[in-house]
């Protein structure tokens, strides 16, 4: 399913985006934690920790890496695929995450996003949130075959 | 037979009894029609369902999300048998309503909006655990739901 993000989805992104980036580190922490623990089969990619569990030192370190790739994403918003090709790369050819993970991370950043922002994360922050999501899950998939 | 562990089960008891039934099932069906809109397909009969505004403030999707609540209800107080309690009701879902299955699947009102409204309304005690908890209910509850499609 192709849905392109229209002018809205864009501004809202963006302008909840603002309001939430200084929380980064800890809504990737979070929801890094919550994939790990409700999607255990999720746990085969990170082997080389030392420690999985929630709130753990490599849990905060990649959330806030995940974060980050996310901010790139609100930056390059109005070309995701351009400017993620780098980052699907990585994803395609050294790390090759199943791209059917994409929707579980993005469910649990959406469950983060309902938990630490309750009056803003409304149901047009939430469909817009969303369907970027599922945007950046796309560029990151481009280079995958 | 689905197996409950002391935690899931008296996390999921706990979950059931601190949501306002209302405002949850309110709240999750709202979320499910705007976030899924194709999911309206549906839902021909209840009107204004135009925009978020109009479907957050639509009695009968208010009314619906109660029925919803009241059929998860159903399968928290026979946890352990809910295919057989959901019988008749994944008859209903395929025979009368002809609902597409996979709109009950992952990322839809069960998974995705529920879990969603759920989190908000408990804040951090709706831990990762907790969610895990909750998400496994869903998940049986889903697949009595499909069960008697043929």
């Amino acid at each position: 399913m192709t849905m392109s993000l229209s002018a809205k989805d864009k501004a809202t992104v963006k302008a909840f985006w603002a309001k939430i980036s200084s929380s980064g580190e800890a809504i990737g922490a979070d929801a890094l934690s919550r994939m790990l623990v409700v999607y255990p089969q999720t746990k085969t990619y990170f082997s080389h920790w030392k420690d999985m569990s929630p709130g753990s030192a490599p849990v905060k370190k990649h959330g806030a890496t995940v974060m980050g790739g996310v901010a790139e994403a609100v930056a390059k918003i109005d070309d995701l695929t351009a400017g993620l090709l780098s980052l699907s790369e990585l994803h395609a050819f050294t790390l090759r995450v199943d791209p059917a993970n994409f929707k579980i991370l993005s469910h649990n950043i959406l469950v983060v996003l309902a938990i630490m922002f309750p009056t803003d994360f409304t149901p047009e922050v939430h469909v817009a949130m969303d369907k970027f999501l599922a945007a950046v899950a796309r560029a990151l998939s481009e280079k995958y075959r | 037979m689905v197996k409950w562990s002391d935690f899931e089960r008296a996390a999921i008891q706990d979950i059931f009894s601190k949501i306002d039934y209302d405002v949850v099932g309110r709240a999750a069906f709202s979320r499910c029609l705007i976030v899924y809109p194709w999911t309206q397909r549906y839902f021909g009969s209840f009107g204004n369902l135009y925009n978020a505004a109009a479907i957050t403030s639509n009695p009968k999707v208010a009314a619906h999300g109660k029925v919803i609540m009241a059929g998860l209800e159903k399968a928290l107080t026979n946890m352990d048998d809910i295919k057989t309690t959901y019988k008749d009701l994944s008859v209903l879902h395929s025979e009368k309503l002809q609902v597409d299955p996979d709109n009950f699947n992952v990322k839809l009102f069960s998974f995705y909006c529920l879990t969603i409204v759920v989190a908000g309304q408990m804040g951090a005690a709706f831990t990762p655990e907790v969610q895990g908890a909750f998400q496994k209910f869903l998940a049986v509850v889903v697949a009595s739901l499909r069960k008697q499609y043929h």
